[in-house]
């Protein structure tokens, strides 16, 4: 299943609206990894409101693709993850460290604005 | 005697203890009037139900006692159980004790044996078979009724641990954005484990950005509920909001230690005080009292 990318402004914004298969992230992976300097974007949003389960592929390649994006030069923040995901996944020892995390897509994009804001 | 009706228990032939409990009803029916009034006096003179009024014990009395020839009748009890824990559910909030219960159950045994030794004193086997008819039943109506209450009032007390349990770890909003979680006393596996669902269900309900733990109140914790705790810290950062610790108790600073968190995962704070100054600074609120407001500049 195909993620649909939109571009808001100086930011992308990826919607996970389905569990994806390993492909499918890798996929989700080049994609962003290329329309990020296609749109010379400040920052990325990948929202994962609709997963009621993370594995450790899908964590191990989000924070993958965060540390990416930000070798080609923008941040990236996950949102929308559910608490009981959220337990589970630090249970598991899966705890996203050195990535940003916020509660939706209204606060992913306040925290990107605020990161452009100190290092405009 | 005792051995002679134990030899007739030993072959209780049920059609014939069909008909001997037939007759016991019959008998119980017709001096209804009788029986239940002189059971609400021995009620009333053994001081059990000391919490109603006579118009209310003799109410109730009635009623006991028709469910309880019904269930002898029938040899049913779904009725009396349900009428039992009715009972329960009625008399309970008004402090009514177990024995009381069992006490009153026990005298309406007794007052309807008594009737029936005056009734057929006269043929002494027949009154064996009669009791031995009446007794199993009997015992089985009183033990019914007990254990419809014991069960009863377990509810209520599951209940009310319930409710306990979710006053116990409330969470709270103290700013827009920000939460305060107070805990006091004994955190127990299970306790841990709902304070992490209340709070990060608060966390996603709130909006909120920052949340400070107090634990205070919290003399000290195991291994394992100081390790969850650490989970639910991060468990609210993969939900975007930072939490800030405060009140770690000597004992418990120990135990995180042994346990060995990266500390640059817990943001902590000595006091609540503290907790909530450095939560407004990351919040961008600043305090100022209204007097410096005023100063000419």
């Amino acid at each position: 299943m195909q993620v649909p990318i939109l571009k808001q402004g100086r930011y992308l914004i990826a919607t996970i609206q389905a569990a994806l298969s390993d492909e499918d992230l890798l996929q989700l992976r080049s994609t962003l990894l290329d329309r990020v300097v296609h749109f010379r974007s400040r920052g990325v949003v990948v929202d994962v409101t609709a997963l009621d389960v993370m594995d450790s592929f899908a964590t191990r390649t989000l924070r993958d693709i965060t540390y990416m994006i930000r070798l080609r030069g923008a941040d990236t923040v996950i949102v929308g993850i559910q608490p009981e995901v959220a337990f589970a996944m630090v249970q598991l020892g899966l705890t996203l460290e050195g990535v940003a995390t916020a509660l939706d897509l209204e606060e992913g994009l306040a925290h990107l604005e605020q990161r452009a804001r100190l290092n405009p | 005697m005792a051995s002679k009706r134990a030899a007739e228990v030993s072959q209780p032939t049920s059609p014939q203890s069909t008909e001997l409990l037939r007759e016991l009803v019959a008998h119980l029916r017709q001096n209804r009037t009788q029986l239940r009034e002189e059971w609400a006096n021995r009620i009333t003179e053994a001081q059990l139900l000391t919490a109603m009024t006579k118009e209310e014990i003799f109410a109730e009395a009635t009623s006991v006692y028709d469910n309880y020839v019904e269930a002898l009748a029938t040899g049913t009890f779904e009725a009396l159980q349900a009428y039992a824990r009715n009972l329960s559910e009625r008399i309970i909030p008004r402090g009514v004790e177990t024995h009381e219960v069992v006490g009153i159950v026990l005298l309406l045994r007794d007052v309807l044996a008594r009737s029936l030794f005056a009734k057929y004193q006269a043929d002494f086997t027949k009154l064996n078979r009669i009791l031995d008819a009446y007794e199993p039943a009997a015992n089985r109506i009183a033990n019914t009724v007990a254990v419809g209450f014991v069960q009863e009032r377990e509810r209520v007390i599951r209940q009310q641990q319930e409710a306990i349990r979710e006053l116990s770890t409330p969470v709270l909003q103290v700013r827009e954005r920000l939460l305060i979680l107070p805990i006091i006393g004994v955190i127990d596996p299970q306790r841990a484990r709902q304070l992490t669902e209340q709070l990060l269900r608060g966390i996603r309900t709130n909006r909120a950005k920052v949340v400070v733990i107090d634990i205070t109140g919290v003399a000290a914790m195991d291994a394992a509920v100081a390790n969850h705790l650490v989970q639910t810290v991060e468990a609210s950062r993969l939900l975007g909001a930072t939490v800030i610790v405060t009140g770690l108790s000597p004992e418990i600073a120990q135990t995180i230690v042994n346990i060995g968190v990266d500390l640059g995962k817990m943001n902590t704070v000595g006091d609540l005080q503290g907790g909530i100054e450095q939560a407004e600074r990351l919040l961008g609120y600043k305090v100022i009292p209204v007097a410096e407001l005023a100063l000419p500049t």
